[in-house]
């Protein structure tokens, strides 16, 4: 069927073929692999130098940079946050997001306003919104006179000061600003599951919950992971609304790898130890990615036996 | 026969079936989903209220009343500075910057981009596949990673407080999802549409430039409305890669703004919400190609 509709240019010889290929691949190929591909070797590089990133690239210390991640406090407080944004955006965003999905894969006045408005967050930039959040946060600004006008004034913290709770802040901010995205994917995967299949499901007896459950959530199988996968890395290199909005602290309550790295290359000059971060985020992002593949890659291969089988 | 008998069956239930949630979604039901979906709502627009009418308050306003929802008086001064007074000139420069590194790098990442995803996408050749994993490989690690030695990079190919310098990584990192999203869609395009442009004459960029990128308009627009809004706002490479108040994008501008007025609350505001009038404008055109390119980009992906 594919090499039916799309089938390759076979009337001319190799050499000149690959001469076409080639000048319409090296300039995207050229830029991707100076601008990414040779930055993410550099890194690897680097990380084995103790580096200012201006003196000769001289003084090789091998793999001191990643005993010296592995016992930074501040590092280990950077890694922990991340795991946690990523737990929290499994366990609430996406769950989250896939309840208004739901809501919103049927016909209603009013549904497209919906749609539109939950993404919009998406749209604005991480400075924007973390500003405006900041300043909305603020000891009695909007968000305490709010609480307090509604009776829950016991509930008032210091939002972005406090440091056992500015992190849950900094993930609620994150969420308003993602789970619109996860919502529209999710929401395209509802919209591709043929309604034939549920109106079935509960004409053989299923309820609401068990057609959810054992019908809708599987079917949505692929999209899910990928907004799992997409909501891991993104939480994996968060950078932008931590520095708008905190800085990473205070006291370090809301580092994350990314702003360790930032700090480390930029702020006190040890581009070697900030590539050796580099590298550990590299390596989470690595594990994310191939245990994403392998599970994806597992369910075709169950999918396919199925098949064969039935 | 026997497998189209059920579907049949089920079909026909199904439009029988559609009548009972009409019913059932003016009940109860239906009350709770706008009752979640209005709260949800209400969650997203405070933040964006409180920006743009703050922006119309005076700072003792805000101090004295924080939880009053209208202005009293209104004051129009926060915005017109930021529009047309004192700060101006910062404003229009910053906007004026991130047009330009959104104009260079989208500009490069779908023309590059169209270029590569062609021939991955209708010819033969061998490592056709590795090259094409190469690319996909720039979708699944984080991109903060390789941040450190392209500033080093950029610095030593002397682009550095160039928005050059930010417009080329910008327009490199978007290359893979671009890529990814162009190749299916001018798989599409059926094979005898070459064929008759190659009887005709056409040579292989002939056909890309005269036959293919016209019928891909829709999906041209998709990626270069991602790329955009990625561009768009951009924050840590800019960040990086910029140095001086000058070269500042809007992202940029807004952040060091309200750093330098931290005491000015209502025109840090006015400023922020002048700042995002053009992505929301941009929204409300271009929602679609922006929806459907995600979608189409994750979901087949």
């Amino acid at each position: 069927m594919s090499s039916a509709i799309a089938r390759p240019t076979t009337g001319r010889g190799l050499p000149r073929r690959l001469v076409t290929v080639s000048l319409f691949l090296l300039p995207a190929l050229a830029l991707y692999a100076l601008f990414v591909l040779l930055p993410i070797v550099q890194a690897a590089h680097y990380s084995l130098y103790k580096w200012n990133g201006l003196e000769p690239l001289t003084n090789f210390i091998g793999l001191d940079n990643y005993v010296k991640a592995f016992n930074d406090k501040g590092f280990r407080t950077a890694v922990s946050n991340n795991l946690l944004v990523i737990v929290l955006s499994l366990a609430i965003q996406i769950p989250f997001a896939l309840g208004l999905a739901v809501l919103l894969n049927r016909r209603f006045p009013g549904r497209a306003v919906f749609r539109l408005i939950f993404f919009l967050p998406y749209v604005l930039s991480e400075a924007i919104a973390g500003i405006v959040f900041s300043l909305m946060l603020r000891p009695e600004a909007l968000v305490d006179t709010g609480l307090t006008t509604v009776g829950l004034g016991a509930l008032i913290q210091d939002w972005l000061g406090d440091t056992h709770i500015v992190m849950i802040t900094v993930f609620f901010i994150i969420s308003w600003k993602y789970f619109g995205f996860h919502m529209i994917l999710l929401l395209a995967g509802l919209q591709g599951i043929p309604r034939e299949i549920e109106e079935a499901a509960r004409i053989d007896g299923a309820d609401a919950v068990g057609v959810f459950r054992h019908v809708t959530l599987p079917l949505l199988g692929p999209t899910l992971r990928v907004s799992v996968f997409l909501s891991m890395i993104g939480a994996l290199q968060l950078f932008d609304m931590v520095w708008v909005t905190t800085g990473g602290g205070p006291l370090n309550a809301t580092n994350t790898m990314a702003i360790a790295m930032f700090r480390a290359g930029f702020e006190k000059s040890q581009m070697g130890y900030g590539s050796a971060l580099a590298v550990v985020l590299f390596l989470f992002g690595l594990l994310v990615a191939l245990a994403y593949q392998r599970f994806v890659l597992r369910r075709d291969v169950e999918g396919a036996v199925t098949a064969y089988n039935g | 026969m026997s497998s189209e008998l059920p579907t049949l069956t089920a079909t026909a239930r199904t439009t029988a079936g559609r009548r009972r949630p009409l019913l059932a979604r003016r009940g109860l039901g239906g009350i709770a989903r706008y009752a979640v979906l209005v709260t949800v709502a209400f969650t997203i627009l405070v933040p964006v209220a409180y920006a743009v009418l703050g922006g119309f308050k005076t700072n003792g306003q805000l101090a004295a009343n924080p939880g009053s929802i209208l202005p009293d008086p209104w004051v129009l001064t926060n915005y017109t500075d930021v529009l047309f007074g004192k700060n101006a000139a910062a404003f229009w420069r910053e906007t004026a910057n991130s047009l330009i590194i959104a104009a260079v790098s989208v500009g490069l990442t779908v023309g590059l981009a169209s270029l590569a995803a062609f021939v991955f996408a209708r010819m033969v050749f061998p490592g056709r596949e590795a090259m094409y994993t190469l690319f996909v490989f720039g979708l699944l690690f984080p991109s903060a990673v390789a941040i450190l030695p392209l500033y080093i990079l950029v610095r030593n190919l002397g682009l550095s407080g160039n928005l050059l310098g930010v417009a080329l990584p910008q327009a490199a990192f978007a290359l893979p999802l671009t890529i990814v999203i162009l190749r299916p869609f001018f798989r599409s395009i059926p094979a005898e549409l070459e064929d008759a442009a190659r009887i005709d004459g056409c040579s292989s960029f002939g056909f890309f430039w005269r036959v293919l990128l016209p019928l891909a308009r829709p999906a041209l627009a998709t990626v270069s409305v991602l790329a955009i809004v990625t561009t768009w706002n951009a924050f840590m490479l800019p960040l990086i890669l910029l140095n001086g108040a000058d070269q500042w994008t809007l992202p940029l501008g807004v952040m060091n703004f309200s750093t330098e007025y931290s005491s000015d609350q209502a025109r840090v505001l006015a400023f922020t919400v002048v700042a995002l009038i053009p992505a929301v404008v941009f929204y409300a055109f271009a929602e679609r190609q922006l929806v459907g390119g995600l979608t189409s980009g994750a979901v087949k992906g």
